[in-house]
């Protein structure tokens, strides 16, 4: 059981990432990689709702009518996006103003729906909750390693501060664009694939 | 037909409970959004004033805020004035600015000194520009260029200009930004467009002196 657990939340950190293996949740990983720290908050908003509501939507598995599941379902993950954009605005105001219209827009990531889909209308809650929270951080750690090469070259800083760079430091105006998060995400998914030999069926 | 009422019953609850969560949790949070809102609002109106903020807390701010911000009308425009520690006149005057960027709408509040013509500082509080690129306007390398330069002269609105880096400065024009020159163009058709709005309440109050 224990390693079944372990097995629940580890795998999407590399084997079944949902960013670099299952290539969901793309366009907040363009969005919000531009600093680490902006990154690190959308993680943390990511987590906390999908992991809530796998929980809640295992929780009513059983429950639910067919006929209206995913209505149900988007009406959980809404809930808790907007519960999460609320105490962001009241208690992070800055970076919840960085972040702008892409905290409401994990309603549309496709990792929440997906989870929700794929593993807690199947499974009972404590595996729902695990997979969730698996899940999230697993997307997390992608943004973060995104965030970082861009916040490195196109600022010089890392979570704001500064490296040791040097005073004729250029930023690279690219990395800082969408398309340099898809080239450095593209990389990442090659890297990642490499490693683990997954190969698309 | 059990089926249909018990899919009903269900959609029902759910209607209710989330609308209740989302109903407190928004009553419980709005006096803390509310005045997170007003106080950047305030901050960037001591920034626009030429106070460095970057070391002051919020409590700090707030203060300076009270004791120096007097909010006017300008007729129907909103206007702030600033006013040193013992003094009776007002020493410095903002106004908000807005205009389209390249992606967004920037907003933003511009001060002039006493003697109505020249630019005290600037800031930019909202905008949805490219960061590193466009939305460099925010900081302090682009926005402390206009601190001295000409936003009127002889009672009209100077032909204020942000200008292709590296560009010969004049006194009523600033460095643009590499890679952002149409968020560059477009402060400068705000500022334009806003000091045309204000000349005439400068030049009356000027008149007034």
């Amino acid at each position: 059981m224990a390693s079944a657990a372990k097995k629940l939340l580890m795998d999407p950190f590399s084997d079944n990432n949902p960013i670099t293996i299952q290539v969901l949740g793309i366009c907040s990983a363009l969005a919000v990689t531009v600093k680490v720290e902006t990154a690190i908050v959308m993680t943390l908003a990511l987590t906390a709702v999908v992991t809530l509501s796998n929980f809640v939507i295992s929780l009513l598995r059983n429950v639910i009518p067919s006929g209206i599941r995913m209505i149900v379902e988007m009406a959980v993950i809404a809930s808790l996006v907007i519960i999460a954009d609320q105490l962001l605005r009241a208690y992070l105001f800055d970076i919840s103003k960085q972040l702008s219209v892409f905290v409401g827009l994990i309603i549309t990531n496709c990792i929440v729906m997906g989870r929700a889909e794929a593993f807690a209308l199947q499974n009972p809650p404590k595996e729902s909750l695990l997979d969730g929270l698996g899940n999230g951080l697993g997307y997390g750690i992608v943004l973060v390693a995104v965030a970082s090469i861009r916040e490195i070259l196109g600022f010089g800083t890392w979570l704001n501060f500064q490296l040791p760079v040097g005073e004729n430091f250029m930023g690279n105006g690219l990395v800082l664009l969408a398309p340099g998060a898809f080239i450095i995400l593209g990389l990442l998914i090659w890297g990642q694939r490499t490693i683990s030999k997954y190969v698309e069926d | 037909m059990r089926e249909d009422t018990r899919t009903i019953t269900f959609a029902a609850i759910v209607c209710v409970v989330v609308s209740l969560l989302l109903s407190v949790t928004a009553a419980v949070l709005k006096p803390a959004q509310r005045a997170n809102e007003a106080f950047d609002v305030k901050r960037n109106i001591v920034k626009a004033f030429g106070v460095d903020i970057s070391a002051m807390a919020r409590p700090e701010i707030e203060a300076t805020f009270e004791k120096h911000v007097f909010e006017d009308k300008a007729g129907d425009l909103p206007i702030f004035t600033w006013t040193d520690e013992d003094a009776d006149a007002p020493s410095k005057y903002a106004f908000p600015v807005s205009g389209k960027g390249l992606w967004s709408m920037l907003y933003g509040y511009l001060s002039l000194e006493s003697d109505l013509e020249t630019i005290a500082g600037i800031s930019f509080y909202k905008h949805g520009e490219t960061p590193g690129l466009g939305a460099e306007i925010e900081k302090p390398w682009f926005l402390s260029q206009f601190a001295g330069k000409k936003l009127y002269a002889d009672g009209a609105a100077t032909d204020f200009l942000v200008v292709k880096p590296g560009s010969t400065l004049t006194e009523t024009s600033v460095d643009g930004i590499s890679g952002a020159t149409l968020t560059g163009k477009g402060v400068q058709a705000l500022i334009q467009k806003d000091a045309l709005a204000y000349a005439d309440y400068f030049k009356s109050i000027k008149g007034g002196n």
